[in-house]
């Protein structure tokens, strides 16, 4: 399989050729991919769409946490 | 500064700003807002200061513990700027109460630590057309952005709705560095004067996001969303609703 490269969340990435955005979520090791928004070159992707879309060469992946507060820690 | 002049003094004088929360974001944003001069604060805080505050929610003080946040941030914000009306609202934001008080304010900034009420915002500042800042803290991160309903990316563009339950980390394993919820509180409250002053770019269709372990800000373009359900082309969400409460969340603002 050829290489892609992607970037994603600012940095370099190196991936296979055909990897879907639910793929790049497990390898990325996104925190609670269930959660995660994903903006794929400037739009927004919907949550449906993550197993079915393969990524291409030279895509902008973001990916977008729910950030909501927290108890404090000391 | 330039930018400002004893025009703009006056009109932010002369200007409204809502806080939703004075917890960890809502603090600090209240405190520079105070020290700007903006006219009238109004603050919505159901809640008593408690010692696990203290950590992060700046505007509450040790001998405070016990008292109503909004009375405990009044009398902080008129310590800084006696000149600033302080309007409180003791009482929890919902679908029923919050568009009334929204529309009264000429910004808003969320404060709200919870997901239902970020929506609730998100929606009530869309209907009522009242440009609002939006942030989040988590651990060591946090991030910003700023709306102006019917024009700019809203919340939901990017994230439709709230988080399923049981899938959010339990509010005591999450945590959130304090000095971290004041960068971010500060940052609400600059957008905030920037607008009522119409200076610089705002972060619109830009979600800022910091990474204090790294010391990384990022900036994230975000265009409007043409599937987003309350501002997209076909919306369906065409009144405010109270959503469904995570699991780990025990106290709503």
């Amino acid at each position: 399989m050829s290489i892609r490269q992607l970037i994603v969340n600012g940095n370099d990435v190196k991936c296979d050729d055909g990897l879907t955005v639910s793929q790049l979520l497990i390898d990325q090791k996104a925190k609670m991919p269930e959660m995660v928004s994903v903006e794929l070159n400037g739009q927004i992707l919907r949550r449906n769409d993550f197993a079915t879309t393969a990524l291409k060469e030279e895509d902008g992946v973001e990916f977008l946490y729910f950030m909501g507060g927290g108890r404090g820690i000391n | 500064m330039e930018e400002v002049g004893g025009s703009g003094q006056k009109k932010l004088l002369s200007s409204k700003v809502l806080i939703i929360g004075t917890g960890g974001l809502g603090s600090p944003a209240a405190l520079y807002l105070a020290a700007a001069g903006v006219g009238t604060i109004g603050i919505i805080d159901n809640d008593r200061v408690d010692l696990t505050n203290l950590q992060r929610q700046i505007i509450h003080h040790t001998d405070d513990i016990g008292k109503e946040k909004v009375n405990s941030a009044r009398d902080k914000i008129r310590a800084i700027n006696p000149d600033v009306t302080v309007q409180t609202y003791k009482t929890r934001a919902t679908s029923k109460n919050i568009s009334e008080i929204i529309r009264r304010y000429d910004f808003v900034i969320d404060g709200t630590d919870n997901f239902p009420a970020k929506f609730l915002v998100n929606d009530a500042c869309y209907f009522e057309q009242v440009p609002f800042s939006h942030a989040g803290v988590l651990r060591f991160f946090g991030q910003l952005m700023t709306i102006l309903p019917g024009e700019s990316t809203c919340y939901r563009c990017v994230f439709h709705s709230p988080p399923p339950a049981g899938v959010v980390p339990s509010c005591s394993q999450a945590g959130v560095l304090g000095a971290l919820a004041g960068v971010i509180g500060s940052l609400q409250a600059t957008e905030a004067i920037k607008y009522l002053l119409g200076a610089g770019d705002l972060l619109t269709n830009t979600l800022l996001t910091y990474d204090a372990l790294k010391m990384e800000f990022r900036k994230i373009r975000l265009n409007r969303n043409p599937n987003c359900p309350l501002c997209g082309r076909n919306p369906q969400i065409t009144e405010l609703r109270d959503e469904q409460q995570s699991v780990c969340d025990s106290k709503t603002k």
